[in-house]
Parts: structure tokens; C-alpha cells; sequence
């Protein structure tokens, strides 16, 4: 009888929270979606944001999520995989033990401190090192890149490990090196957890907002270069939002639904590709 | 002889899994290491590829030539010594990548790039253990959509890819049904012709079936090593008669 009750109260909390994902996504949509019809597809996606005008194109910051979604990627995915094989095939247990956590604690910074770190140490040095206003795609990448970090990793990491030890001996026993059987073999057989780690890893970049605010210039044009600033739409939607009112406040909550049907498509991705073996 | 151990020891950590190991196995035969679980059996045969040396704590004292080279001085090629010296494990351990690029991986660890010649290896190899015929149009599915049966032929068309001159089958049929199991005994025989084989296996049938000689072991030592025929019907010390007769093991 109490299990029976226990039982109930979890099923409620746990509805709950599902519940308040269904609320969050229809309240988003129900806010954006209208506008984006009202101002029809093609005006959209264009590139002339003048909301308090009535011009709603989003063109430009979309590509300047993706581009410093990219850039973050570049940086990310070839030392999150070389620490991840480090660690996971060439370290000593007494190494693995400590610089595991030190990684994951990378993810526990603010991203405030990310973006002030950026700020007072990054964007100068790029400044004085290649010209441009230093805000801009590079800075906000190599950033990002750091902060996605810890995710490609750990689930990297995680997935090495889970490579069964058979594989490894055969490898051995062909007369294969250490390096030849991370390169040939362990990498093919971890591939889905790496790749589901970097999908991951893009959700988490192209939804950061603050480090990418103070860092990437937030100026409103695709970006010529990888020194320009840039402008995303997590960042449109934190610097208009507490000055928007009518169709422009509308529209902001459109640049959030395209945001979270690009997130739901690479965890969807990100599922598909780790259910598959 | 084309390995010759003398007063090999070998111990994990304090613990002695390996006494005084004197042993010489012949070319071209079929060599059966027996003995109940845990008498240090597929230890031994891991000392011939130096397959120990990837576990922590094991150290080892004598000497295994192999070929005329002592396998654990300095001067060792240790990636050589494990071409020369291929292993088959106890349970099938294909990678999970496609058939072709399963025995191509061998030839690859070595250097060979060259896509008709790769080819020509998987062709010949995979021929070599009987393969060929059935699945030349599925060379590019996975090696894991084979059953156990065929995965460990598929293992032992891997080893061919590399040409050893020496197999170690480590418990090579404990995986399979014993129609499967026979299946693998026919290709030992077929191999023998080329290669020397050395199989550890707890089954003394399968060692009285196949074997040339067999070797004796029981708690890290070797009791006995001599002719199949004479270890199966006289053999000289009592223990191996326990162990053959059923009283224990």
C-alpha cells in the first residue's frame, strides 16, 4: 500500500517534469511560429533585422551561430579526442584519476567567467596579434571550443573505455603498436559514443549565450571573416528581449524556435547514432 | 625445434604461475597444452608471444628461443615476434569493422597500402580457413553478423593475412557447438601443413584427437611432455594418469 502511494508521487513528479518540457516547447512555438508566417518564410530568412521597423530576417545570425558553432567544433573535437585517448590508452590509472575530474570541472565554470576570461585576456591578444576589433568568430570559437571541452571528453573517454579488451589483444597479437590500434581500431569501435559526444558538444555551443555576448562583438552582418564580429541568435534574444514589445518580442521567441528545433535535431542525432551498433 | 623454453619462471606479482617451464616443440606438428583450469596453461602459451608483458606485475626469468632467438632479450622486435607468432583467442574476437578490413588489418599494421594487393591477402587468407567461397559477395558486411563458428575462422584468416610461421590458439573451440568444434579440428589439420600449432585446451579429447604432442600441466608445472599416443595410453608419471583417467581436473 505505501509502495502503492510512493509509487504515485514519483509517476506525478515525474510527469511534471515533462509536463513543463511539453509547456516550455508549445509556449515557445505558440509565441514565434505565427510571426515567421506572418512575415512569410522567404523574409525571414533573410538578412534585414530591423525590428523596430518591421524587418524580420534572421539569415545573418543563423549563419553566425553555425559559424561559431563550427569554429568551436575545430577546436574542440581534435584536443577533446587526443586528451580522451590520452587518458584513456596511454595514462597511468593514478593520471586517469586525476585529470578526469579536473576536466569534467571545466564544465562546472560559469559561463560569465568564460566570456570575462575572453574578454580581458583573449580578445586583446587577438587584437594586437592579427588586427580586427578582437571581438569576433576566432574569439568566440576558441571559447566555445573550451567550454565543449569536458562533454566531447568525457562521453570519448567513456566510450574507449567500453571497447572490450579482446579487441585490443587481437590487435596486439597482429603485432600491431599501441598508436596503430587507437588509429585503426579503437576509434572505428568507440566511433558512435565520439561522435554522439560531439553532437553533444554543438548543442551545447550553439545554445551558449553570455560567454558569446561579451566576446563575439555581437555586431548585426555575416561575417567576412574569421576576425569580424559576429551576432547569434541565442545573443539577439538576451540583448532585445528586455526592450521588445509586439512583433518584435514575437520574433525573438521565432529565433528561440528555430534554435530549439536545431538543438532537438542533434540530440535526436545524438540518440540515433549511439542506439545504433 | 622451433621453440625451446629452459627454467622458464613467471610470476604475477609474489604469486608463481609458471615452475621451472622446460619444454621444445616441433615444427609442422600439432603441440596440446592440457591440465585442469587454472595450471597456468594459457599462461605458458602467452609467454610465446610475449602477451604477458601487456599485464601489470608479471615478471619472468629463463629463456624461450624462438627460431634460434631469445624472445625476451632487449634486442626482441616485439612487433616482429607477434607476426611471427600469431594467437587465436578463446572466444572469437573479430573487430567490429567489415570482413575485408578484419583480415586486412594485419597486412595494414605492416605497411601494405596497395588496394589489388590487400585484396589478393584477404582472397588467399580468407581461402585458407574456407571462407572464401561463402562469403566473397559479403566482404564488406560486418565481421560481427557472422556466427561464432565463422568468426573464429574469420580470426584465424586475420592470423594468415600476416604470415606467421607459429599458431597459438588459446581454448579455440570453447565458443562453439561441437559441430563447429569439429569443423575448426579439420582446419588444424589442413594448417599443420604450413604452420606449427600450438593449442591450450581443457578438452583431452580434443587434445587426443588432434595433437602430435601433448604437454601435461598442473599447478604451474609441466608433469609431463611426450607423444600424444603415449601420454594418452602410458603415460609415465602418476599424476598425468590421474588427470587422463578422470580422478581429478
Amino acid at each position: 500500500m505505501k509502495d502503492k502511494i510512493a509509487e504515485n508521487i514519483l509517476l506525478l513528479i515525474a510527469f511534471s517534469a515533462i509536463l513543463s518540457l511539453l509547456l516550455i516547447t508549445f509556449f515557445i512555438f505558440q509565441q514565434g511560429i505565427p510571426l515567421i508566417f506572418k512575415t512569410g518564410l522567404h523574409n525571414f530568412f533573410s538578412i534585414s533585422w530591423s525590428p523596430t521597423k518591421g524587418g524580420f530576417g534572421i539569415l545573418s545570425m543563423i549563419i553566425g551561430s553555425l559559424m561559431v558553432t563550427a569554429g568551436a567544433l575545430v577546436v574542440g573535437i581534435p584536443f577533446g579526442l587526443a586528451c580522451a585517448v590520452f587518458l584513456a590508452e596511454f595514462s597511468s590509472p593514478t593520471i586517469q584519476k586525476t585529470l578526469k575530474p579536473i576536466i569534467e570541472l571545466l564544465a562546472g565554470i560559469p559561463s560569465v567567467v568564460y566570456g570575462f576570461i575572453g574578454i580581458v585576456i583573449l580578445v586583446p591578444f587577438i587584437r594586437e596579434t592579427f588586427g580586427g576589433p578582437g571581438f569576433s568568430v576566432l574569439a568566440a570559437s576558441i571559447i566555445l571550443g573550451i567550454m565543449i571541452l569536458p562533454t566531447i571528453v568525457s562521453i570519448s573517454y567513456d566510450s574507449l573505455l567500453a571497447v572490450p579488451n579482446t579487441y585490443r589483444e587481437g590487435s596486439y597479437a597482429l603485432g600491431a603498436t599501441k598508436w596503430q590500434t587507437v588509429r585503426m581500431l579503437l576509434l572505428h569501435a568507440a566511433r558512435s559514443g565520439i561522435v554522439a559526444g560531439i553532437i553533444l558538444g554543438m548543442g551545447r555551443a550553439i545554445g551558449e549565450t553570455m560567454a558569446v555576448i561579451m566576446i563575439a562583438g555581437n555586431a548585426l552582418k555575416i561575417p567576412g571573416s574569421l576576425l569580424d564580429s559576429v551576432r547569434t541568435l541565442t545573443s539577439t534574444i538576451a540583448l532585445e528581449l528586455g526592450y521588445a514589445a509586439g512583433d518584435h518580442r514575437a520574433a525573438l521567441f521565432a529565433c528561440g524556435s528555430i534554435l530549439f528545433i536545431i538543438i532537438i535535431i542533434l540530440n535526436i542525432v545524438a540518440i540515433r547514432v549511439t542506439g545504433r551498433k | 625445434m622451433i621453440i625451446r623454453t629452459s627454467n622458464v619462471n613467471l610470476y604475477y606479482h609474489t604469486f608463481q604461475a609458471l615452475k621451472h617451464i622446460d619444454l621444445a616443440i616441433k615444427e609442422n606438428l600439432i603441440t596440446g597444452i592440457i591440465g585442469p583450469s587454472g595450471c597456468g596453461k594459457s599462461t605458458l602459451l602467452r609467454v610465446f608471444n610475449r602477451m604477458n608483458d601487456l599485464i601489470d606485475g608479471v615478471r619472468i626469468t629463463g629463456s624461450v628461443v624462438i627460431d634460434d632467438e631469445d624472445i625476451y632479450s632487449p634486442f626482441c622486435d616485439l612487433t616482429m615476434l607477434r607476426k611471427k607468432v600469431g594467437m587465436v583467442f578463446q572466444r572469437p574476437n573479430a573487430f567490429p569493422l567489415s570482413i575485408f578490413d578484419n583480415v586486412a588489418y594485419g597486412p595494414r599494421v605492416w605497411g601494405i597500402t596497395d588496394k589489388k594487393t590487400l585484396t589478393e591477402i584477404v582472397e588467399r587468407s580468407l581461402a585458407g580457413v574456407d571462407l572464401f567461397g561463402g562469403l566473397k559477395d559479403k566482404l564488406h558486411h560486418s565481421a560481427l553478423s557472422l556466427s561464432s563458428e565463422q568468426q573464429q575462422r574469420l580470426c584465424i584468416a586475420r592470423l594468415l593475412a600476416v604470415e606467421p610461421e607459429i599458431l597459438l590458439m588459446d581454448e579455440p573451440c570453447s565458443a562453439l557447438d561441437p559441430i563447429a568444434t569439429g569443423k575448426i579440428e579439420e582446419l588444424m589439420f589442413d594448417l599443420k601443413k604450413t604452420y606449427t600449432i600450438v593449442i591450450v585446451t581443457h578438452n583431452m579429447q580434443q587434445a587426443a584427437r588432434i595433437a602430435d604432442d601433448v604437454g601435461f600441466m598442473l599447478l604451474g608445472e609441466l608433469i609431463e611432455f611426450d607423444k600424444a599416443r603415449k601420454i594418452f595410453t602410458n603415460p609415465a608419471d602418476e599424476r598425468t594418469f590421474g588427470y587422463i583417467s578422470g580422478r581429478f581436473g
